[in-house]
């Protein structure tokens, strides 16, 4: 291949714009600016979602991060910084202190073994029941579907208790007393 | 056809995001800041799974990412209430000034 084919290309742009807008958001002072950066980091991934062939994952994606996840996230932070400056929380202190330097520069490292062990990996050449042609034919929200109503009822039976309990659990913590 | 992405490339964005995902829940003090580092190392790990999934012919990653999306759902509302209910009792959001277990 002497040209980066059409995919590859938007997969590059995308992961610059994931990478970019995930640095921003860490870097911000102002929470909101931080929420908002995360917002761009999840429509990206769900960029990459849909090149890898995961359309249900990239639409469940937009709808619950990047709407229900970070909806919530933007008016809890608008209720606690009511009364205080979006800065005052850390203009206190000046910069991270050394232990937390420490472990930024050990998870640094722990990035670089990665990288390495994901060079040097191998496939046991097995593969799954589910090509992607085969996908395609059927529709990729209808196999994963079948397989949650399936094969994989009881954890999704489970998921949907999950569920309810939080919803109770929020409303019962956050209740004035 | 067009050419598929190799994993490797989904492997290491991967682990760059969660590295800054870390980093960010490592150095930042405000709590929902925090919050919002720990939902982006999970997304990082939902990019594996999606990426193995793609490169084995399995479905079972989209599956997988579909209970993590649950769990992360349940993990906001249940830990934002919490952290109203921090602001409410201790007029602050600081990780490092809230140190009681009790009211």
């Amino acid at each position: 291949m002497d040209m980066v084919s059409f995919k590859g290309f938007i997969f590059i742009v995308a992961a610059l714009i994931a990478i970019a807008a995930s640095l921003l958001m860490v870097t911000r002072k102002n929470p909101i600016h931080s929420a908002l950066w995360m917002i761009v980091t999840f429509f990206a991934m769900a960029v990459i979602y849909l090149l890898l062939n995961a359309q249900f994952i990239a639409v469940a994606q937009i709808m619950v991060y990047a709407g229900a996840i970070m909806m919530l996230i933007l008016f809890v932070i608008m209720l606690v910084h009511m009364e205080k400056g979006p800065e005052a929380e850390e203009s206190k202190k000046s910069g991270p202190g050394k232990t937390r330097v420490a472990g930024a520069v050990i998870t640094v490292i722990l990035l670089l073994e990665v990288l390495f062990g994901s060079l040097f990996y191998q496939m046991t050449g097995r593969t799954g029941d589910y090509p992607t042609e085969l996908v395609n034919n059927t529709g990729n929200v209808k196999t994963v579907g079948s397989l949650l109503y399936g094969q994989y009822l009881f954890p999704f039976e489970i998921a949907s208790l999950l569920l309810l309990v939080g919803i109770v659990g929020a409303v019962v913590i956050a209740k004035r007393k | 056809m067009l050419q598929e992405i190799p994993p490797l490339f989904c492997f290491a964005l991967s682990g760059i995001l969660f590295t800054i995902g870390a980093i960010g829940a490592i150095t930042r003090r405000n709590v929902i800041v925090i919050f919002m580092c720990i939902e982006l190392m999970l997304n990082a790990v939902n990019l594996v799974f999606i990426a193995s999934g793609n490169a084995l012919s399995s479905m079972d990653g989209a599956v997988f990412v579909f209970f993590i999306m649950t769990v992360a759902a349940v993990e906001a509302a249940v830990g934002l209430a919490i952290f109203v209910m921090v602001f409410r009792l201790q007029g602050t959001v600081n990780a490092d000034e809230v140190n009681l277990l009790r009211g």
